[in-house]
């Protein structure tokens, strides 16, 4: 099965129903998305299919062969911060951190489709996303800014 | 035991050449004493590292774990600041478990940066101290002739200037000076700077490697099943499905459980719901809602044991009372749900144990896996990853020992045992449940005379020495401890996360049922505790006057607001640090309620990093929050009922209230800040859903109080 993520074909050789979290961390070592209750619930596992914020924990595999995946390291582009990634940093948005990757790949996809989102908007978006730390002030900050 | 610890130094700084040239300094002090808090436990030692290398790059290592505290950016800014070096030129390095180089190697207890305040910077002074004899030396000069800057050993008068990095060879060969002075407060370059997470690079980018990230070759991932009700013991599995399940390579039982092990996380955990398995019930298999009844059972006996504090004569002073306020709470169980699921990456070997992972108390792993495996320490190494949180259950070894079975088992491969979010909510260790009375006495000049705090629960169950303890002249807490086969361990702010919410709210009745203003009850508390004393006082009086009264300030306490605003006090001292906290909610037109906002005043003494500390208290007051709104682990016979998120509440973004926070400027040596803001904020909202309905909530969650909007 061929797969395209961060604009690179993969070849898997993965029973088809793999979860595309699986895919991306085990066989493509791309451990940047992370898992957290593979139930959809909590966002840390959000990927961007086709330029959706979508969880991969659920998402088999053979289901995204012919779409764009982007993960969390598909976003720096010639060595410069996708501006979502920068304000996370400027706003020191981080506790455990461990929820950080879906909240950012969140956050992009939100910024996609409106730029310039009021609160209210953004954590509607955002609602999907669990901060156990609960440094939900900064990143709606974070998100404001970018 | 709320204090500081005492330091009490027999320094052996120790020093040992680079290859390639450098300095290493090493330091090692002993501590003496140590907090009893639930969440640390015991005493530990403590300790830290320099290496400057001849280029002039500083690398200093981090030896406490990095939980999401900040640690790893706070406790290098402290050498730093003595070193006198530009934090940009500053690489951090999070050092393993190594107890002859390093002390307290501990995420807990809110105590790394308190107990870590002097011998950090002695280390950097001594460091720099060092540099500046090699300097003195070079220019045949005496050392008080030099100073330093950035970087820099500079001659004070003649301008002569020499970097580290071509110092640091010479100042590798001379004697470590003893007893360097460390800056006095208030002369501080860096610490009180906002400086960000040293990580963050890694993060936003996905490339730092969390516990769950381990992988080595040859290792396989392993999930365990464990019992589905505590109280239950394995019989017998068939396998049979499993071991013919895609990527599966062994299934194995391990005492109790049973692991499977593969190629990927997710094949491992398909095959893991292809195993049949016979549990068999040992016959204590309890719900929560008998659990909640023995509970008030305990609390309507006397109890057994002695007082954990009295103060006067409470049965005297309730007699003579003109008045007496009741109330009781329950607490539930409550999931430590950290983000990161438990895991951890282990390599047994017939003479040795390579572990890796996320662990608040990687010593207390070593020892637990050296006596399981028959290993001796030594041979035993331990590396901490970034853990993607802990609030206590990290304490646990649990996990670390599932790790090295497994692997052992196995035939000595490496493994990395990843629980899945199903397993990390229903294996235990929880937040034990409790339950308490409280009563006081108030006599015939509406004075408060008497107060009696009655719990039971798991464990201690009672902070005895929290506030108003010292203000009341009678003053009595009695508990009784509860035996229940479900696994209990600390949880963020242990005791107090619920001691506040539940002392603090009484305090509210009391200043309801006595027409007193809460604020003015808490400081004429205060001015008792200090003027008149009644036992034992833990905590600073005016400090703790001094955080309520600017709380009052800055959220316009007892001030004119719009008709469907009211506020809620609270205010708790733990871990050695003072807060004081007003809801702010509003009332909609149907009568519901809705937190807009926090108020939330800290006196932790310096601020070390006061980005890393805003965002700690901030965190800590939207948890407490959420926890005191939403959560609750049940159990129904020995399982329990909430398995993932979809059932256990967690706070989500639209839900967190506006937070505004003040930190007391202070001199003093920094206190507790992980912990100290969430106990009292339960507290805050519950007395400002009194003010706003009369209804004064007595268990968590609130949610179920239906007055919630």
């Amino acid at each position: 099965m061929k797969i395209n993520v961060n604009a690179k074909d993969y070849t898997l050789d993965v029973p088809d129903n793999t979860s595309l979290l699986d895919a991306l961390r085990v066989h493509l070592n791309l451990t940047g998305t992370k898992y957290g209750c593979g139930e959809a619930a909590c966002g840390a596992c959000k990927v961007l299919i086709d330029g959706h914020a979508t969880p991969s924990c659920i998402t088999p595999v053979a289901s995204v062969q012919h779409k764009a995946i982007i993960t969390i390291e598909g976003l720096e582009k010639d060595g410069k911060l996708h501006p979502i990634q920068q304000a996370f940093l400027d706003e020191d948005a981080f506790q455990c951190a461990y929820c950080a990757p879906g909240m950012i790949m969140a956050a992009v996809a939100l910024k996609e489709k409106n730029p310039k989102p009021t609160r209210q908007e953004i954590v509607e978006a955002m609602q999907g996303n669990i901060c156990r730390c609960c440094t939900y002030p900064r990143i709606i900050n974070a998100i404001s800014k970018a | 035991m709320e204090g500081q610890a005492t330091l009490n130094r027999r320094n052996f700084i120790r020093l040992s050449a680079l290859t390639g040239g450098g300095l290493v300094l090493g330091f090692n002090y002993f501590l003496s004493s140590c907090t009893t808090e639930q969440g640390s436990g015991q005493a530990f030692d403590l300790n830290a590292f320099v290496r400057i290398d001849t280029n002039g790059k500083v690398t200093i290592m981090s030896p406490n774990p990095e939980i999401g505290q900040g640690v790893k950016t706070s406790l290098p800014m402290l050498v730093a600041e003595e070193l006198d070096v530009d934090w940009k030129n500053v690489q951090v390095e999070q050092a393993g478990l190594d107890t002859e180089k390093y002390s307290r190697q501990v995420a807990g207890g809110s105590g790394s940066v308190r107990e870590s305040w002097e011998s950090f910077r002695q280390v950097g002074a001594t460091a720099r101290q060092m540099l500046i004899n090699a300097a003195a030396a070079a220019w045949a000069v005496s050392p008080g002739e030099c100073t330093t800057e950035n970087g820099m050993v500079v001659h004070k008068t003649n301008g002569k200037k020499m970097s580290y990095g071509k110092l640091v060879e010479s100042a590798s060969t001379l004697e470590v000076p003893k007893d360097v002075k460390v800056k006095s407060e208030g002369s501080f370059r860096l610490i009180g700077q906002r400086i960000p997470n040293i990580d963050n690079h890694a993060i936003v980018t996905g490339q730092y490697k969390y516990g769950i990230d381990t992988k080595r070759e040859g290792m396989l991932y392993a999930t365990i099943i464990r019992p589905p009700a505590f109280g239950m013991t394995l019989e017998s599995f068939d396998d049979s499905e499993a071991k013919k399940s895609a990527g599966v390579s062994q299934v194995l039982r391990i005492e109790n459980k049973i692991a499977v092990l593969g190629r990927s996380t997710w094949e491992v955990m398909q095959a893991a719901k292809k195993i049949k398995a016979q549990w068999k019930d040992d016959g204590t298999l309890e719900s929560s809602a008998d659990m909640t009844q023995k509970l008030h059972e305990l609390l309507a006996k006397a109890p057994k044991d002695k007082p954990r504090r009295k103060d006067g004569n409470i049965a005297q002073a309730f007699a003579s009372a003109a008045k007496v306020v009741e109330l009781d709470f329950d607490a539930p169980f409550l999931a430590h749900n950290t983000m990161e699921p438990m895991n951890f990456f282990a390599h047994v070997k017939a003479d040795g144990a390579e572990l890796h992972g996320p662990i608040q108390l990687p010593e207390r792993a070593r020892k637990r896996i050296a006596e399981l495996l028959k290993l001796p320490e030594e041979k035993i190494s331990v590396m901490m990853t970034r853990m993607g949180g802990g609030f206590g259950r990290r304490l646990m070894t649990d996990f670390v020992e599932e790790a090295a079975l497994v692997s052992r088992e196995a035939g000595n491969i490496p493994v990395n045992v990843i629980w899945s979010r199903e397993d990390d909510m229903t294996g235990g260790f929880y937040r034990p449940m409790y339950s308490y009375k409280y009563k006081a006495a108030i006599d015939k000049d509406n004075k408060l005379i008497a107060w009696h705090h009655h719990s039971a629960g798991v464990g201690g169950s009672a902070s005895p020495d929290s506030f108003p303890a010292g203000a009341v002249a009678h003053y009595q807490v009695d508990t009784h401890s509860y035996e229940t086969p479900v696994s209990t361990a600390p949880w963020r702010g242990p005791t107090h996360n619920y001691i506040a919410f539940s002392e603090q709210s009484f305090m509210d009745e009391i200043a309801h049922q006595t027409g007193k203003d809460p604020v003015a009850l808490r400081l004429e508390l205060l001015e008792q505790a200090k003027n008149n004393p009644a036992g034992k006082v833990n905590y600073e009086p005016d400090r703790f006057a001094a955080v309520i009264r600017k709380a009052a300030e800055i959220s316009g306490w007892g001030k004119p607001k719009a008709a469907n605003i009211f506020q809620g006090f609270a205010a708790h001292f733990s871990f050695a640090s003072y807060v004081a906290q007003v809801a702010e909610v509003e009332k909609q037109a149907d009568g519901k309620v809705k937190l807009k906002k926090m108020y939330c005043v800290v006196d932790c003494g310096t601020v070390v990093n006061p980005s890393g500390a805003e965002t700690q208290v901030e965190g800590s007051i939207i948890d407490g929050i959420g926890h005191a709104m939403y959560a609750e682990l049940t159990l129904t016979k020995g399982k329990p009922d909430q398995t993932n998120f979809h059932a256990y509440r967690m706070i989500r973004m639209s839900e967190a209230p506006e937070v505004e926070i003040h930190f007391i400027d202070s001199k003093a040596a920094p206190t507790g800040l992980g912990e100290p803001a969430l106990p009292p904020a339960g507290a805050a909202l519950a007395n400002a859903v009194f003010a706003a309905s009369g209804v004064r909530l007595k268990n968590q969650p609130f949610i179920k109080s239906g007055l919630f909007a």
